[in-house]
């Protein structure tokens, strides 16, 4: 399962140009706390938050994370999308709850 | 890496730069990457100096971010100009934090830094001046691997 069938699963909506949509997605991590994502997150895992601001961005490249799903129909600063694209970082937005993103992809991954 | 020859450098931080914050610790783990250290001692360098680097953005005016690798291990000294720890071991507690608000809301200040940052190091030394500044300390073995 990569990023892009993800993306087309959940009707995620792809915000930067240059992530790596074939990306492989090895799990998941719900976190709004950064140093919980720092300490807990898994190489690979794409993340669910409602944090929009630029720093997910570095805990994204650090961590090696698979892409960020902002999820409540929140947007990402525009400074956020501007380091997303010069670190590659796919940055995808939902409109719905991380309740219902973080159910659909559990029962996703978990086919 | 020949043993014996250290490769070191140094990264200015300012306080408040929430922007540019990571940068360091990026490059660092870049750096560290290039060297062809094993990928789970740069995973742990790059958690405990990430954290350390946010601490000084978040509470210091200013900080330099030191580092010196040998074929041994990583060493990284954060000297920051910042309102000092007044009780370290409080501070080394999970969950306590002395963060504002502005800072929590960014996901920030969950007292989860100083522990991040203790659990990654094999060497961790905290020490700090009130009214002055902190100077934070991170040893990673590269020769012992830990599980």
């Amino acid at each position: 399962m990569n990023v892009r069938d993800i993306v087309e699963r959940l009707s995620l909506e792809v915000k930067t140009a240059k992530g790596d949509l074939q990306r492989e997605v090895r799990g998941c991590y719900i976190s709004d706390l950064l140093s919980d994502v720092m300490a807990n997150a898994r190489e690979g895992e794409l993340w669910i938050t409602l944090q929009t601001h630029p720093n997910i961005i570095a805990v994204a490249v650090l961590k090696n994370l698979a892409g960020i799903i902002i999820t409540n129909k929140r947007t990402p600063e525009e400074e956020t999308l501007k380091k997303a694209g010069d670190e590659g970082v796919t940055i995808a937005v939902s409109q719905s709850p991380t309740f219902e993103v973080g159910g659909k992809l559990y029962t996703i991954l978990q086919c | 890496m020949s043993s014996g020859r250290a490769i070191e450098g140094s990264f200015h931080l300012t306080g408040g730069d929430f922007t540019n914050a990571g940068a360091a610790s990026s490059e660092l783990k870049s750096i560290l990457t290039n060297l062809g250290i094993s990928l789970a001692i740069v995973r742990r360098a790059a958690i405990a100096t990430f954290e350390a680097e946010m601490n000084v953005i978040i509470h210091a005016v200013a900080g330099v971010m030191y580092y010196q690798v040998t074929a041994d291990s990583i060493k990284v000294i954060l000297n920051d100009m910042g309102p000092g720890i007044p009780d370290i071991g409080l501070a080394m507690q999970e969950g306590y934090s002395t963060a504002p608000d502005w800072i929590r809301e960014m996901g920030w200040g969950a007292g989860m830094g100083l522990p991040n940052m203790k659990k990654n190091s094999d060497e961790f030394k905290v020490d700090s001046v009130v009214g002055e500044g902190t100077t934070v300390e991170i040893v990673i073995r590269i020769k012992e691997e830990s599980p």
